[in-house]
């Protein structure tokens, strides 16, 4: 890829900054509210952005720096704001991240917030948890794996007494994921703790009143007890080292079980294998039955997808459980693109399409849709798989797009989406299969009735 | 504990008709901590100046700036798409400690060659301003050396807010005025500044001119070219719509070039058709025809329009409307359309009105009507429920609080993709704001279905 080796700019990015992935990892928080530490335009762009996405509120705090503030820093500006968000949302927690600009003056957080918890230590504080998101350090996927590792180390800070619990940690997956997530618990009759749970607070439902905090997220005395817990799953190949998992595994004890994001069969297989593991059951029958027909969906469709070509982008660990299927099925992803660096993506991804692969993906991090629209053009694929910035370069192609991840700000029903499990998969297999069929129908001058 | 309005917002709100003058305060700074619904100053030029479709847009600074105001408008451009692309030097740490001159001139130098815009634009964001990049020099340096003008524009976003963008978006365009020849530029002649041709809007208006022999020299800057720009001084009137935008501009041609404006609107039929009777008032000593072409004009756009309004009005009578807007002056003419309509706006709010647009607005509106200045979303939801309104009007941010407490909603900010301009416009106008006011999923909403009894307690607001 020519461009990739003299890097200079960005055009139409395929990343977005990292306190927007903490803020959405915070709102998963029972009670619990964004607020980002940083000039106000920060936290009115990533509520539009979020928004377009959940077609749900989202109430970002801001401290709304001037430039005053920038000079002389930031701290009273922060501390009002806390009390002023107390006074308005009475949260339970408030996830402060910082911005580039807060990061820039380099205002020391943790310390305004030590301040503040002894300046107002007669009023009934909420918790408060902070994260250092500077964004020219990395992408949203960053700003939320340090989110959810702040949330248990600064909220779990015990060893509590010894559980059945199990503790998931799911990564960027949507709302409807997560009530799949649960439900499977639920079958396997296992008490879990999902960290963090936005399936009701970005997936809410009409009331009466405007809420201020959605009822729902992860259950804050839960989170304090994560350290007595049996386990934690959390989701990902390509997570940093330092993650809430490891955190609770080095801190505890609590045993850390790191795997793919479970999507395709193979993956889909090694999480239910490790929850009935750690939990000593058998895998519900619901779930082989579910397991089967996919099996049977595959078989199905095998033709229909052999060897089409398929461009794959977005989040790193979202694109590598994609692979992960996609290789199952016989599709040649040919090439993979992330905005995020650092991720060892290449490696994961050979890993987990080795043994079935008919070919192997070419991968990329840290680029851009330039970047990947130059190389994709000359490989000539037969469909993409990414969030919705992808729309353009299908257009101008005349290939599908599955839409699949975030954000989804062009179609209905992101948040709805579901990627994981076999159900999940099952869905993404039906909707690539009907893309592909839509096509050639459409292409077709006779338009067959029968595909 | 908690409380809708904080204190210290409490002159930020007013309401009409009870004899008290209109003291509300505004452009103010946002309160921390209160969920402001404003960008910042990056965003007011960035909004300004993008759809100026050949010219290169590159946001100096970290990703963030860049990304989330790629592509958000429907500001259409009927040449070339530039505009649509979002370029960014996306800083990374070692350029925020040892600066990103040097990027931002690898930048343009691989941009402009790849891209031959017109000109560029470098806006300055947050970051820029505080590791303290010599933006101006170093797009000199790059003026000289491509041969198209590079422009600084000067928005970091902490120092103050969208309309302080308005004025550096402004200053950056004028640097383009006076370029270009406009020797052939005829006497009757406008430029259209303050509209952003979302979903083309700008054409229409433009078919008007055409039918009154107006020549449009720009358009700034919805669907809007450098090199028209660099010969708008050769018009002889602005055509000014939205308080905030364009007007320092306007203000600016007319000190250095002495050409007058006029504030004009483009929404609802009264202010629609009072803006090219002001237009064609102006040319009339130089075309005398012109008096008679606008009034044919408008004559034959009503007689198409006005049977279909009063259809949809027939359902929509005696309806109440809230309304949020980016700027005050657009609030205007949307309180006469929905009065068109039979509606009745009885909240107002903006995010950038002046005491000025204030005062106009307590005229016009009628008594115990709210206006807010610089609200945010509990403040909103507030209003709504006590005035129990049948539909809202705002921008993207705003709608979910519409839709939660189950209210219709009608965008009316940058991002709508339904033209509501001009006559054609305001019917479709109509038929959105009928759709969403009449549609019957209303009836299943807790709040009208006086279901879900227990439900308030559950949202924390009791
Ligand atoms: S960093 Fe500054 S310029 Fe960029 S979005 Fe935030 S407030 Fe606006
Ligand atoms: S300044 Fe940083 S945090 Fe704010 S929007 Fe830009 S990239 Fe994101």
């Amino acid at each position: 890829m020519s461009k990739t080796s003299n890097y200079v700019s960005t055009t139409n990015a395929c990343k977005l900054c990292t306190p927007l992935g903490a803020s959405l990892a915070f709102r998963g928080v029972e009670g619990g509210i964004p607020f980002l530490h940083g000039s106000q335009g920060c936290a009115t762009y990533m509520r539009r952005y979020i928004i377009s996405h959940f077609r749900e509120s989202i109430d970002i705090a801001s401290s709304a720096l001037g430039e005053k503030n920038a000079i002389y820093g930031g701290g009273p500006n922060l501390k009002k704001g806390i009390l002023n968000v107390m006074i308005k949302y009475e949260p339970k927690v408030v996830g402060v991240a910082t911005t580039c600009l807060t990061e820039t003056i380099g205002d020391n957080v943790p310390m305004f917030l030590s301040e503040f918890k002894k300046e107002f230590s007669e009023l009934p504080l909420p918790e408060i948890v902070q994260v250092a998101t500077p964004s020219y350090n990395g992408t949203h996927t960053d700003g939320w794996h340090g989110a959810v590792q702040a949330i248990t180390e600064q909220l779990c800070l015990e060893k509590t007494s010894a559980s059945d619990t199990v503790n998931i940690l799911p990564n960027m997956v949507s709302c409807e994921d997560i009530r799949h997530l649960r439900e499977i618990c639920e079958d396997f009759e296992i008490a879990s703790t999902i960290l963090p749970d936005i399936s009701e607070t970005l997936d809410g439902i009409t009331l009466e009143d405007y809420v201020k905090i959605p009822t729902g997220g992860t259950p804050l005395k839960d989170i304090k007890k994560m350290s007595g817990s049996k386990a934690t799953i959390e989701f990902g190949r390509c997570l940093p080292e330092k993650t809430g998992g490891a955190s609770l595994q080095e801190r505890f004890k609590t045993p850390n079980y790191r795997i793919g994001l479970p999507i395709g069969l193979r993956e889909s297989d090694v999480f239910f294998e490790t929850l009935s593991k750690i939990s000593g059951k058998k895998i519900p029958r619901r779930y082989e039955q579910q397991r089967g027909r996919l099996v049977d969906a595959f078989v199905d469709g095998h033709k229909y997808v052999f060897g089409k070509r398929a461009v794959v982008y977005g989040e790193e660990d979202l694109v590598t459980g994609l692979c992960s299927f996609l290789t199952e099925i016989g599709i040649d992803v040919i090439l993979v693109g992330t905005g995020s660096k650092n991720k060892n993506l290449e490696t994961h991804i050979k890993d987990i399409t080795r043994d079935v692969a008919t070919c192997v993906p070419e991968v990329h991090e840290g680029v851009d849709f330039f970047d990947i629209a130059a190389r994709a053009e000359e490989l000539k694929p037969d469909i993409l798989i990414g969030h919705s910035k992808g729309y353009q370069y299908a257009k101008a192609w005349d290939i599908p797009l599955i839409r699949v991840g975030f954000p989804i700000h062009d179609r209905f029903g992101g948040q709805r989406t579901k990627h994981i499990g076999y159900e999940g998969t099952l869905s993404l297999l039906d909707r690539i299969i009907n893309a592909l069929l839509e096509k050639k129908q459409n292409d077709s001058p006779v338009g067959y009735g029968y595909l | 504990m908690s409380k809708a309005i904080l204190e210290e917002r409490k002159d930020q709100v007013h309401r009409t008709g009870h004899g008290n003058p209109v003291e509300i305060a505004c452009n103010k700074e946002s309160l921390a901590g209160a969920v402001s619904q404003r960008a910042c100053v990056f965003c007011g030029s960035r909004v300004v100046l993008y759809p100026i479709a050949d010219a290169l847009h590159l946001v100096h600074g970290p990703i963030g700036c860049a990304v989330y105001t790629w592509d958000i408008r429907g500001a259409l451009s009927s040449g070339p798409e530039l505009h649509r692309l979002s370029f960014s030097t996306d800083l990374q740490e070692l350029d925020v400690v040892f600066g990103g001159e040097e990027k931002l001139t690898a930048a343009l130098d691989e941009l402009i060659d790849r891209h031959k815009p017109k000109a560029a634009f470098v806006y300055s964001t947050c970051i820029v301003g505080i590791i303290g990049d010599d933006l101006e020099a170093v797009c000199k340096e790059m003026s000289l050396k491509k041969k198209i003008p590079v422009l600084p524009v000067m928005s970091e976003g902490f120092k103050g807010n969208k309309r302080a963008g308005y004025l550096a978006a402004c200053k950056a365009m004028f640097q383009l005025v006076g370029t270009q020849d406009i020797s052939d530029v005829p006497k009757l002649s406008v430029n259209i500044l303050g509209d952003f041709n979302l979903a083309g809007e700008i054409w229409i208006i433009r078919k008007y001119f055409e039918r009154m022999g107006i020549t449009v020299v720009a358009n700034i800057t919805g669907d809007g070219r450098v090199e028209d720009i660099g010969r708008c001084h050769g018009a002889s009137l602005n055509l000014v719509q939205c308080s905030g935008a364009t007007l320092d501009l306007a203000k600016m041609l007319q000190e250095t070039y002495g050409t007058p404006f006029i504030r004009v609107s483009y929404i609802g039929i009264e202010d629609m058709a009072d803006s090219l009777y002001q237009i064609s008032d102006f040319f009339k000593e130089i075309d005398p025809t012109i008096v008679e072409k606008t009034e044919t004009l408008v004559r034959e756009e009503l007689s198409t329009l006005m049977p279909e309004i009063a259809r949809y009005r027939k359902d929509l009578e005696g309806k109440k409307v809230a309304m949020y807007v980016g700027g005050s002056f657009k609030a205007f003419s949307l309180i006469k359309a929905f009065r068109h309509l039979g509606m009745k706006v009885v909240v107002c709010g903006s995010q950038t009105g002046t005491k000025e647009d204030y005062n106009e607005l307590a005229e016009i509106a009628d008594p115990d009507t709210i206006l807010v200045d610089d609200a945010n979303p509990l403040e909103l939801a507030e209003f709504i429920k006590e005035k129990n309104v049948d539909l809202f009007v705002g921008g993207v941010k705003e709608r979910p609080i519409a839709y939660k407490l189950g209210v219709g909603f009608c965008d009316h900010n940058h991002e709508r993709k339904e033209a509501l301009g001009g006559f054609e416009g305001m019917l479709n106008f109509a038929k959105e704001v009928h759709s969403s006011v009449m549609s019957p999923v209303w009836n299943f909403v807790p709040r009208r279905a006086n279901r879900n009894k227990g439900v308030n307690k559950e949202t924390g607001n009791v």
